[in-house]
């Protein structure tokens, strides 16, 4: 197939590794990954803390740079999700039809990647190698927005060498405490979430925390490492790209020395 | 228009700093930790034991949406059933209005004293409030409810309203009111039965009592009250004049949606397959129960939240608290810091829309949009998308020279032009120098601080995923514009 | 004035609702009403037998006693349950049967009407009830035959309820529509004895009400 990744404005500009990551993955199983240049942002930050207005012109973007694609794959629950579930309300505060009609035609091919390759391709081993202990965040987006299911833990079973840990599901399911510019506004109540977050993390003794957004993992990650805990984070895309005849990447969602 | 502000017209206090407060208090974290933590799991337990729970939440949402879309008919037969079975029906638009009447009526009976079933709506209107200014004493018998009375607190919980409190401090409580002298322990138990001797004397003397209500129904006059410790019975059954104060949106359709509700809601608030008592009346019955039964029908804003297409399902609610135990904010702040009598998720929304998004303006921000309350919402009401709705008026009320919005709206006409995004992407990372030391950012200035003040930051890294892709060889077909 | 309170509050949502994009919106009520979606169970498909064992299940669960008798052994087990509990005063309804009421116990018949300090100091009371829903452990009085009015079985400590396996349904829906015959009724639906979680979520069972449900189930032989 010919992917169109759709890379996130996110991971561009942060976490590049993810990005290389995917198209890694996607060529190893034979497929095309092409990638239009001109994406820029989906506008979710912009619509969840209510300039949703302001998000019109992002999302007729979008739309012009993926509306033709045979299939559009983004390593990112939260984006995918804004896409699938908010365009169709952005479309309608725009009270455009066409436009309307055209996100319709174009949310079907819109995967984030672990539902791409678990639903969409029918596979779960993507032959990586990642002899690492290693637990699963579910973020809110892949749990109650894409009702990812355990299309990430499949992916992640069937990795050669993990040694995959699950937290207890009540403290997996526990939103982080992340929530975009909620960590910023009501950075209290976020802390106090992202620390018991780190504490079902480190009750694993997992040397690697994965999930299927980076931004969780960055709000989680900057803690763990501001804790000196020891505990890294990997995107979900970096695992299944790591294999035995490569080097597993060595840059990571969390800080590290230049 | 008629005011609908219950109290002054002051902003409430912001919600971070209000959270901020709750989340150092160590016992209320303890207890809510715990209390939600149990709630939770009985909940999830009961409610998997049906096989058609999905049908249940798709019926209460749909029957609850008919009798909003027609609210105005619903309420018209409501008042028609209950006069044909002998009780009184007022209207209220608005606190004061519903406080005058039920002070008149109170007052016709001579009774200088009421006792109470616990009833958010009667907090809502600060109705003891209102009687105490004229003398008369509503004595509240639900026990967390009597513990707070008597402590003279605010309730932080929907449902468990003394969360906050301890036994030992329940115990000091009741040693110096309604257990004076006694021997008492701080066992559970006991101070039950030391509130149950003092509530006892007063139920079986009582003439007047105030209640709340879950349901009205339309088709009937029925109105149903649920509870746990039998104080609602007591109030309904024993004294000869009832006044039950129910918001409009109460209603629902016919006698036989109690087989929806009746399921959807013990399930949802105690996590118990049927709560224990629940009573169900109908105006006046001849030689058993009150022989005068006034039911007055509340407003107090909720035409407002109606006139709001997207806000209009806030009005489903059935209050059963399952959000609150679920949500991960409210675990941990508790309900004083949403400063008003609807806390939690379904408080984030219903508080700013009944009292006026400039008086609450941060509550639809105290949530990091997780979606569990969405979850297990009895009645589907799509809470992150109103808090989203929510968000949008108030930034929509702002005005173009509010600080945010400026730098937000230059944002998004950057993130509108690949060539000013990839810009701000250079200029993102040369500027980053400043705050990188030893390959980490630890500390940032203004708005962002509060991110560094317990989390590490990576620094930008020096090649940006596109420019990567553009100094790849070529590999398979890549489109000048990609997509096209 | 409160005529125009009712106005003033029925135009305030004429006007809220007159903007509604909703097609449905204009629907008659009985349209609505039947378009309404009720997949959820109506019926439950089990025999009686499996219906009135979960009863019995369900009630003990909530600690509520029950006894398993049948119909010539009934009076006979509300003397026991009587000398049990040592209820030498029993309040009862006035068409309860004679044949309920053991020897040796003063029955109080509520006609004329007890007061509320005799209902107060007696030892218990004995009804019957309308109907009784298994799957979760409920009774339901109406005021109907054998269980007359509501502060009867409030009252007093204890209950002695009498409930044919006749009277017991499946599921939820079932005992409403029963109920829905003679909705203007007073009813009180008792799911086991009072409970509060109140202080530091501890539950305590009995507060107000009868601290003592003990259920009588007649099942044919």
């Amino acid at each position: 197939m010919r992917v169109a990744l759709f890379i996130t404005c996110f991971n561009d500009t942060l976490f590049p590794q993810v990005g290389i990551a995917t198209t890694h993955v996607l060529e190893r199983l034979g497929h095309t990954v092409i990638f239009p240049e001109a994406q820029t942002c989906c506008g979710q930050m912009h619509f969840n803390t209510g300039y949703q207005r302001e998000t019109i012109p992002l999302v007729r973007h979008f739309v012009e740079v993926f509306g033709d694609a045979e299939v559009v794959v983004a390593p990112s629950a939260s984006c995918v999700g804004m896409v699938r579930e908010l365009y169709p309300t952005v479309a309608h505060l725009s009270g455009d039809e066409k436009l309307a009609a055209r996100i319709a035609a174009l949310l079907p091919r819109v995967y984030e990647l672990s539902e791409f390759l678990v639903k969409r391709l029918n596979v779960s081993d993507v032959g990586a190698y990642f002899p690492h202990r290693v637990t699963y965040h579910p973020t809110c987006h892949s749990l109650r927005v894409l009702r990812l299911g355990d299309a990430p833990l499949r992916l992640l079973r069937a990795v050669k060498g993990i040694d995959l840990v699950e937290m207890p599901p009540a403290q997996a399911a526990e939103c982080c405490g992340f929530g975009g510019t909620f960590a910023i506004k009501n950075a209290d109540t976020s802390l106090a979430m992202l620390g018991d977050k780190m504490r079902s993390v480190l009750d694993t003794s997992a040397e690697v925390l994965c999930a299927a957004d980076t931004s969780c993992l960055m709000h989680i990650g900057g803690g763990l490492h501001r804790l000196r805990a020891g505990v890294r984070t990997l995107h979900l895309a970096e695992i299944l790209a790591s294999t035995e005849a490569s080097a597993e990447t060595s840059s990571e969602s969390t800080p590290e020395e230049a | 228009m008629a005011t609908r502000e219950t109290g002054g017209i002051r902003p409430l206090p912001a919600f971070p700093d209000t959270a901020r407060v709750a989340l150092a208090n160590t016992q209320l974290r303890r207890n809510l930790g715990k209390a939600t933590t149990t709630i939770r799991a009985k909940r999830a337990n009961v409610v998997s034991e049906l096989p058609d729970w999905e049908e249940l939440r798709e019926a209460g949402a749909a029957i609850k949406a008919d009798v909003m879309r027609h609210l105005d008919r619903y309420l018209l037969q409501l008042e028609e059933s209950v006069t044909r079975a002998g009780g009184h029906v007022h209207w209220a638009r608005d606190a004061a209005e519903a406080n005058a009447i039920i002070t008149r009526l109170v007052r016709a009976t001579g009774a200088e004293r009421v006792v109470k079933v616990k009833s958010l709506t009667t907090d809502e209107i600060g109705l003891n409030e209102a009687l105490r200014r004229v003398g008369i004493v509503a004595v509240e018998t639900d026990l967390a409810e009597l513990i707070i009375q008597l402590a003279g607190e605010k309730s932080s919980h929907i449902l468990v309203p003394a969360i906050h409190k301890n036994r030992s401090e329940i115990r000091d409580l009741f040693r110096r009111t309604i257990a004076q002298g006694q021997e008492l322990s701080d066992e559970p138990q006991q101070l039950t039965a030391a509130a149950r001797r003092y509530l006892r004397e007063q139920f079986l003397s009582a003439q007047v009592a105030i209640s709340g209500a879950n349901f009205g129904v339309a088709e009937t006059g029925t109105v149903a009250v649920v509870e746990s410790e039998g104080n609602g019975r007591m109030c309904l059954t024993l004294p000869r004049t009832l006044i039950t104060v129910m918001g409009i949106e109460k209603i629902i359709p016919t006698f036989r949606d109690f087989e929806v509700f009746l399921q959807l809601l013990p399930r949802s608030s105690t996590g118990e397959r049927m709560n224990p008592y629940t009573s169900l009346w109908t105006g006046v019955s001849p030689g058993d129960g009150p022989q005068a039964f006034h039911l007055v029908l509340l407003d107090n804003g909720r035409t407002q939240v109606l006139a709001d297409e997207v806000g209009r399902q806030t009005l489903h609610c059935i209050r059963c608290s399952a959000c609150l135990n679920i949500c991960p904010v409210y675990a941990r702040t508790g309900g004083h810091a949403y400063s008003s009598v609807y806390p939690g998720p379904i408080g984030a929304i219903l508080t700013p829309q009944l009292l006026g998004l400039e008086r609450a303006k941060t509550l639809p921000y105290a949530s990091s949009l997780c979606g569990a309350c969405y979850e297990v919402c009895p009645v589907k009401i799509n809470i992150p998308a109103v808090l989203l709705h929510l968000r949008g008026e108030v930034t929509q009320r702002a005005g173009p020279l509010d600080p945010e919005g400026v730098v937000m709206r230059q944002l998004a006409t950057i993130f509108a032009s690949p060539k000013r995004y990839e810009r701000a992407q250079r200029l993102g990372r040369r500027g980053q120098r400043l705050f990188v030391r030893d390959g980490t950012i630890s500390r940032l200035p203004g708005m962002l601080a509060g991110w560094t003040r317990a989390r590490d930051l990576g620094p930008i890294p020096q090649q940006t995923f596109r420019e990567w892709w553009r100094q790849r060889e070529p590999q398979g077909s890549q489109g000048p514009k990609g997509g096209a | 004035m409160a005529e125009s309170a009712k106005d003033a509050i029925l135009v305030r949502i004429r006007t809220a609702l007159s903007g509604t994009s909703d097609a449905r919106a204009d629907a008659p009520a009985e349209a609505a009403a039947a378009a309404m979606p009720r997949a959820y169970r109506q019926q439950d498909a089990r025999n009686q037998t499996e219906i009135v064992a979960e009863l019995i299940d369900r009630l003990r669960d909530y600690k509520a006693h029950v006894d398993h008798v049948e119909p010539a052994a009934l009076a006979e087990a509300i003397a026991h349950a009587c000398a049990a509990y040592g209820i030498r005063r029993l309040v009862v309804p006035a068409d309860v049967p004679a044949e309920w009421l053991p020897a040796g116990v003063e029955a109080l018949r509520d006609d004329p009407p007890l007061t509320n300090a005799q209902l107060d100091e007696s030892d218990g009371v004995l009804t019957g009830c309308a109907f009784a829903i298994a799957q979760t452990g409920t009774i339901m009085l109406d005021g109907g035959a054998q269980q007359g009015r509501r502060a009867l079985s409030l009252v007093p400590d204890r209950h002695l309820c009498v409930v044919r396996a006749d009277q017991v349904v499946g599921i939820v829906p079932e005992g409403i529509s029963r109920l829905a015959a003679h909705p203007t009724r007073p009813i009180t639906f008792i799911s086991g004895p009072s409970a509060t979680s109140d202080i530091e979520l501890s539950r305590v069972e009995g507060v107000h009400g009868p601290r003592t449900l003990h259920v009588l189930l007649v099942v044919e032989g």
